[in-house]
């Protein structure tokens, strides 16, 4: 009987019974979202420099709420409490970023509830929810708060004061362009982490590089935007303005970069990806150019949020060695 | 023969135990679409009430005389002529609010919460069940819409019935009075419904298990887990 007992226990120690995968990259959920905050730096520091150092509080405003929200229903819930896991503080910031300067704490911190209340939790929690929970914040606040939301603060360094509207605003209403080295520089008016480019170039490239953002997202937005919106440029220079403007204005390359690429959000194949992407950029400039907005990336990307599980449904790969089925 | 309910029971469940918006989730179209405003609420819910009752009265009354295959286009004749007779009394007697609720008057004829009544309950009962079985169901149906217009006006609006009761520098909330704001706020509402009724349920069983533990009869309690 002895041995018998020990062999057990011996298989107990040697034998892990569990099904695939069984090997782990070493990047646990909450690992990648710190190194997502981590890439989030420079464009923190741009709308610091760039706004002002009262852009803080919006910042840390939006954070405390939206990590507080998360543990507050967890409690609620009776859940695992994860509130230090960073996914909370990354929808947080990832919020105050969307966000015009100067804007008032108490409707960020109403933002910060709702989007990890009714955008993350009422779903069942991380992993679980259909849309990006930063963008249905900033969309209930556009909706809630349509004048706040949209009153620009000029940049500290602004050359000329022709006005402190957003680079979209003023091509869509006066027919002014911006020039393309301040809007990459960040030199102009909009939200807080939108408006420098190379600030969201370096940490967009940075998650690329250690391999968090999948290239293929950010990637055929940008290519789909320079085609769809070249097409346009093409007919119509006068009335329409040019694809490198287009890329730079804006949040385009905040929401390619760290709101589309949201893994819970964004399709899982690779060709799917290429879709979602495509189909972001293509709503994007039918909204920039034909509709009654200046800009749409947070529309574009929620309205593709919701195509994912169809993506992902029509793209499934085939088994390998599957023979093509017959379409009858 | 069917086991008969208690009156009271006939007019309490609309209000609670089948609420036409909270728990039968019917109608909802003029539900979402008039609640900006509390008193928006009542006066649909009234004008649905009044339908409902005077329908719910006629149909049980001739229910015999109806031949089954043309009941439903009676039934909708029937409550249109009543929607009608509301529409044109608001019309003449509250004009603001009737602009208020604009077509959703006239929509009242084809709303499904009133017509299933007629079919499921006033066309098989006698008129004394039917009529407090209408005026349960409107009951719950206006209590359901004031409270939904209550919390959209007092967030959107600042006010209540009216009259203010949020501070100035409260900022109203303009999602609350457009379209997203009703379904935000009655997902919510339904959430938090379901949510208490299952505790109560929870708690209901977790009483009779105690009870049988109590008494002895542990047998009763494995019949109660397979149901």
């Amino acid at each position: 009987m002895g041995t018998l007992t020990q062999t057990e226990t011996k298989q107990k120690v040697y034998f892990d019974l569990t099904t695939s995968p069984h090997l782990h990259s070493g990047w646990s959920t909450s690992k990648v979202m710190w190194f997502v905050n981590l890439a989030l730096v420079p464009s923190i520091a741009a709308a610091l420099v760039f706004f002002g150092i009262y852009q803080i509080l919006i910042i840390l405003t939006a954070v405390i709420f939206a990590v507080g929200t998360e543990a507050l229903i967890q409690y609620i819930r009776k859940k695992e409490i994860t509130w230090f896991d960073g996914s909370a503080a990354l929808t947080g910031l990832l919020l105050a970023l969307t966000l015009p300067p100067n804007f008032s704490l108490s409707a960020t911190a109403i933002g910060s509830v709702v989007a990890i209340g009714l955008g993350k939790q009422i779903f069942g929690g991380i992993g679980y929810n259909i849309f990006n929970p930063a963008l249905v914040g900033r969309a209930f606040l556009q909706a809630a708060f349509p004048v706040q939301i949209t009153t620009w603060t000029k940049p500290n360094f602004a050359v000329d004061s022709v006005s402190s509207a957003t680079p979209l605003a003023a091509f869509k209403f006066d027919k002014l362009i911006t020039d393309t080295p301040a809007l990459a520089l960040g030199n102009v008016g909009g939200s807080l982490g939108e408006t420098s480019a190379l600030a969201v170039l370096i940490g967009g490239i940075f998650l690329i590089a250690v391999g968090i953002v999948n290239w293929r997202i950010p990637f055929s937005m940008i290519i789909g935007m320079f085609v769809f919106s070249g097409v346009f440029w093409l007919i119509n220079p006068q009335q329409y303005p040019t694809p490198v403007f287009q890329i730079f204005a804006g949040s385009f390359l905040f929401g390619a970069m760290f709101m589309a690429t949201d893994w819970v959000t964004s399709p899982i194949t690779n060709k799917g990806m290429w879709i979602f992407g495509l189909g972001i950029s293509l709503v994007l400039v039918v909204i920039r150019l034909f509709g009654g907005l200046p800009e749409g990336v947070m529309y574009s990307i929620l309205i593709m949020n919701a195509f994912v599980p169809m993506i992902n449904r029509f793209t499934k790969p085939r088994t390998f060695g599957a023979v093509k089925e017959d379409k009858k | 023969m069917k086991k008969q309910v208690s009156l009271k029971r006939e007019f309490l469940k609309g209000v609670w135990d089948n609420n036409p918006v909270l728990k039968q989730l019917l109608g909802l179209c003029p539900v979402l679409a008039v609640t900006v405003s509390a008193i928006n609420g009542l006066a649909m819910g009234l004008a649905a009430t009044f339908v409902l009752f005077m329908a719910s009265l006629l149909i049980s009354t001739i229910r015999k005389t109806i031949p089954p295959q043309v009941r439903i286009a009676s039934f909708i004749v029937i409550i249109a002529t009543f929607v009608t007779i509301v529409d044109l009394v608001m019309k003449a007697k509250f004009p603001d609010l009737s602009k208020a609720l604009g077509p959703f008057i006239p929509l009242i004829v084809v709303n499904c919460m009133i017509l299933g009544r007629q079919e499921a309950f006033a066309s098989k009962n006698s008129p004394g069940r039917a009529i407090l079985d209408a005026l349960g169901m409107g009951a719950g149906f206006t209590i359901a819409l004031i409270i939904l217009g209550g919390i959209r006006e007092i967030i959107g609006s600042r006010t209540f019935f009216g009259f203010q009761v949020m501070p100035n520098q409260f900022e109203p909330w303009l999602i609350m009075i457009l379209p997203a704001g009703a379904f935000l706020t009655l997902g919510l509402i339904l959430g938090a419904v379901n949510i208490y009724t299952d505790r109560k349920k929870r708690l209901e069983h977790e009483s009779i298990i105690a009870h049988y533990k109590r008494v002895g009869r542990e047998e009763l309690i494995e019949e109660l887990e397979v149901k």
